[in-house]
């Protein structure tokens, strides 16, 4: 059977998987793509913005269509089709015949009549090539406007920030946001957080032109207004690729589109179309699962087997500039459906489910800013699972002890949880108890997750609710070479007294190591015995920002920064900081964390560099280890007029207490000399502020990509105590944590949560308490700056030089580029 | 690999210059080549220096280890990991890394280039 496809997106490639799967013999599979690049996932393009490259995002090398035996053809669209000789024609010459052909061609952007789109700035926003455009224009642009409010427009609209246009405005002709998928409330809440973000939202806005000569200077609105531009993204929507199809005498739909019957076949019973190409009893379906779904239906056509489309579920969840949005069932509450409102404006939350009139099922429902509940409400709307007495207790924030994986034992085996893949609770089950017991694996055998990635939290649940239901320990385990998780690594390394990688793998692993296992055990190593981290051999189990005690950037220099204990630095140091950075040409920035961090070091002046350094009175900052960063500090009742207590000598005296601890991931700490909280003390690790009556400690806070406020652990404690419950604090962490997870993941995994750790700590619940303090005095008095016992040990000192056999010569490929009179890092090739 | 080829041995370094189961970059000509003595194994390996994944010259800073049985490297940048033996990625990508041929002759280290 010869089969041409024609166009290589997701779907069509998806397609090519499937039909390979069927069984079919003497199956000749041919592929022709337009684009010069094999199919990529269009889904997550923003992401190409946000450092992702083609190839991360691509679905399968050139070599699996080889391996498979399909001949691929790229950038080479058909032209022609002859349906009555059943022959096709593409733009390079290729003539081939073929039994059945599918179309998946896939959809452009819709482009509205308006007047001046053609202008130099203007752009749409669907494959890498337009992408490209866009990040080469975007470097002269100040600001950017957007045209579309829904789910593109607004990748789109992040895109621009990702570029560094901080000028960003989104532009929709509705009155909110995602009219389509969201009501006006979570559209509202929807906004604010997008404002906040920077993005200016003009909703009700009907664009009349493009202003301009021949570059795009800004849009005027058809109420008059006027906004200045320098670039213009054009995400309205989409429009199906049919012209090909027009050309030999498809049905087409009113609005475009190749309309197919409910087994994808158009008017010509040899041909299908699938994915945005097609219409299905007038609808255009413009996201994955359902292409996904009708490549699966002619994959059995063809295989000989009935399978037919219905109308598809449109439910969508995804994160818009890091905000939850979700939509499933029927969004909008109908005549004889009540619904169920939840709003936390402060936190920018609103939920709404709409239910049955008999309050037993669930119809459908909206989630902004939290979508944590998704996967289960759609199963139970999908599934027409009987609701509880009190459905609001779905939408509401969780209590105490109370698991989402409790729910997953309701759904019925049939149950779809990857509807990309359309992967069963019974699939996934039966997978897991045939030996499939990571994540990975089940992702492997079954394909759940491999699509948008959505439905992996509820693998996972449904992985260790089986293994647990059959009576088995879910381990916890490092990697290939270690049968044990961390925290059972710490108490063994600790009996044994192992005291290199080495050691360690030779008495408690197999095989020879990993880029996983070795920085994790030398870490452990370095928590445990406080010996130089490049000493006995256990230099090359680092990771490369601890092997060369600085932090590796783009182009392979390094950054140097050096400790300045509370952000308190002296009018001389700072001289000197900068005399040094002169002299070795580097950037400097002021860090978060109240330092000075120094780019572009070779690795061969680091040694230098840090000679120089440290006779000026600084010390390493280990801003490249999994150890304390920074402890910030607000300038306190020294200079400040609200200020209750010396904040920045407390942030010194904690800084140097702590300074060089190795832990399982990166620490940070604040102390602030009043309510008004100006260092930020709540979102760090742990953090301090000053009260009339002395100190309260805040714990398991974090900023980065999923901020979360500390917890008050203790209040009104005096200095001493504060300290003592700091180490107790820190050695448990440092114990139990699982590698590279913050205190904040930490204390979330944590059974008994805030309450328990208060026990352990402050109660002394464990009858631990007097050992962590005997231990971390230990840590404390064994301190040595890193980097002076680096460049005095000329053993450890040569290795600083970028080529072993020149040593005095830098790395020629290191590249600079020049920005607002400073140096930058030239962009990735 | 039953094709012969002619290879010339390069003088790169002495074996104690090579750190314990880690690498080092080697300069030969214009060429930078990251050199691995995989102590734990016995074994040396050579490959390209430059990473394919963004094109940094950073292979030789990586840490080594096995996947199941094959020796491998990780990039620094980005922990893309490459077999020592094929130079095959084996994340899945379809970007490979060149690699060389190494003899070990009375403390010295040659790449066969």
């Amino acid at each position: 059977m010869k089969v041409i496809v024609i166009g290589n997106g997701m779907v069509g490639f998806k397609f090519c998987e499937k039909i390979l799967t069927r069984g079919i013999p003497d199956l000749q599979l041919s592929v022709f793509g337009e684009e010069m690049l094999p199919a990529y996932d269009r889904v997550h393009l923003s992401e190409y913005f946000a450092g992702k490259s083609a190839y991360d995002l691509s679905m399968a090398p050139v070599q699996w269509y080889a391996d498979n035996g399909i001949t691929l053809h790229l950038g080479d669209p058909v032209l022609e089709i002859d349906r009555g000789k059943k022959v096709i024609r593409s733009f390079k010459g290729v003539e081939e015949s073929y039994d059945y052909l599918v179309f998946a061609t896939g959809s452009s952007s819709f482009v509205p009549r308006i007047a001046g789109t053609d202008k130099e700035g203007v752009f749409v926003y669907r494959t890498l090539e337009d992408l490209n455009l866009i990040a080469r224009h975007a470097p002269n642009c100040r600001s950017a406007a957007v045209i579309g409010g829904g789910l593109l427009g607004l990748e789109a609209a992040k895109a621009m920030l990702d570029l560094g246009i901080q000028d960003t405005h989104v532009v929709e002709f509705a009155p909110r946001l995602m009219p389509r998928q969201i009501d006006d409330k979570g559209s509202a809440i929807l906004r604010r957080q997008l404002e906040e973000m920077g993005i200016t939202v003009h909703t009700n806005r009907n664009t009349a032109a493009i202003l301009g000569n021949a570059s795009i200077t800004g849009m005027i609105f058809t109420d008059g207004t006027i906004l200045a531009v320098d670039m213009l993204v054009i995400s309205a929507g989409i429009k199906p690729r049919d012209e090909l199809a027009a050309s030999c005498d498809l049905d087409l739909g009113p609005r475009g589109g190749i309309v197919v019957n409910d087994s994808m076949q158009t008017n010509d019973p040899s041909i299908y179309a699938i994915g945005e190409c097609a219409v299905h009893q007038g609808a255009v379906y413009g996201l994955v699962a359902p292409g996904y779904e009708m490549a699966e239906i002619v994959a059995e056509g063809l295989a000989g087997r009935v399978k037919t489309f219905s109308a598809f579920d449109m439910s969508t969840k995804l994160k818009l500039l890091g905000v939850d949005v979700a939509s499933f069932g029927n969004p909008f509450a109908d005549e004889e459906a009540r619904s169920i409102v939840f709003e936390d404006n402060a936190k920018g939350i609103y939920k709404r489910i709409n239910i049955s009139s008999d309050g037993k099922r669930l119809l459908g429902g909206i989630l902004v800013g939290d979508a944590s509940e998704y996967n289960m409400l759609l199963q139970t709307c999908r599934n027409a699972l009987t609701l509880p007495p009190s459905p609001e207790a779905l939408i509401l924030p969780r209590g105490e002890g109370k698991s989402s994986a409790s729910g997953v034992a309701a759904l019925p085996d049939d149950a779809v949880i990857c509807s990309c893949e359309g992967v069963t609770k019974g699939a996934i089950c039966a997978k897991t108890l045939e030996g499939n017991e990571t994540v990975d694996a089940l992702k492997k055998c079954t394909g759940a997750g491999t699509g948008c990635g959505g439905c992996v939290p509820m693998v996972k649940d449904l992985m260790v609710h089986t293994l647990k239901a059959n009576g088995k320990y879910v381990r916890n385990v490092l990697c290939e070479h270690f049968a044990y998780s961390r925290q059972e690594l710490f108490d063994l390394i600790k009996i044994h007294q192992l005291q290199t990688f080495d050691e360690v793998l030779d008495k408690l692993g197999k095989g020879h190591g990993c880029e996983i296992c070795k920085p994790a055990i030398a870490s452990v190593l370095a928590s445990l015995w406080a010996d130089m981290i490049l000493e006995k051999g256990n230099d090359t189990a680092q990771d490369t920002n601890d092997r060369f005690l600085a932090n590796i950037q783009k182009g392979g220099t390094y950054s140097v920064v050096p400790r300045i204990p509370g952000g308190e630095i002296t009018p001389d140091k700072l001289i000197r900081l900068g005399e040094v950075a002169k002299k070795y040409h580097l950037y400097t920035k002021i860090t978060g964390g109240q330092r000075i961090d120094m780019f572009g070091a070779h690795v061969g002046d680091l040694p230098f560099i840090w000679s120089e350094l440290i006779a000026a009175g600084f010390e390493s900052g280990h801003a490249y280890g999994k150890a304390l960063r920074t402890v910030k500090s607000c300038v306190g009742s020294t200079w400040c007029r609200f200020g209750l207590h010396d904040s920045v000598s407390y942030a010194i005296r904690v800084e140097e207490r702590y300074r060089g601890l190795r832990a399982p991931y990166k620490i940070k700490s604040a102390v602030s000399g009043c309510i008004r909280e100006c260092a930020e003390a709540q979102s760090k690790d742990f953090g301090i502020i000053a009260t009339e009556k002395g100190w309260n400690l805040y714990v398991c806070g974090n900023g980065g990509s999923k901020p979360q406020h500390a917890l008050l652990l203790a209040s009104d404690i005096d200095s001493e105590t504060c300290i003592r419950y700091i180490d107790r604090f820190l050695m448990f962490y440092i114990r139990t944590a699982d590698q590279l997870t913050r205190t904040a993941t930490w204390l979330n995994k944590m059974e008994g949560g805030i309450d328990y750790l208060r026990n352990v700590v402050v109660h002394d619940s464990l009858g631990m308490a007097e050992q962590w303090e005997r231990e971390m005095q230990a840590l404390v008095d064994s301190y040595r700056c890193e980097w002076k016992a680096a460049i005095e040990n000329p053993e450890i000192r040569k290795r600083f030089a970028h080529f072993v056999n020149a040593p005095e010569e830098k790395d020629p490929t290191v590249r600079f580029d020049e920005l607002r009179g400073h140096k930058k890092a030239a962009d990735w090739k | 690999m039953t094709a012969k080829i002619a290879v010339t041995w390069v003088k790169a370094c002495r074996v104690e210059d090579v750190p314990i189961n880690g690498g080092v970059c080697v300069k030969l000509g214009e060429e930078q080549i990251a050199l691995f003595y995989f102590t734990r194994r016995n074994e040396w390996f050579a490959t390209q220096n430059e990473c394919p994944h963004r094109r940094q010259m950073a292979l030789s800073r990586g840490m080594i280890g096995t996947a199941g049985d094959t020796p491998k490297v990780a990039c620094p940048f980005h922990k893309k990991t490459f077999s020592l033996v094929t130079g095959e990625c084996l994340n899945g990508e379809e970007c490979t890394i060149r690699i060389y041929p190494v003899r070990v002759d009375e403390g010295v280290v040659f790449i066969g280039i």
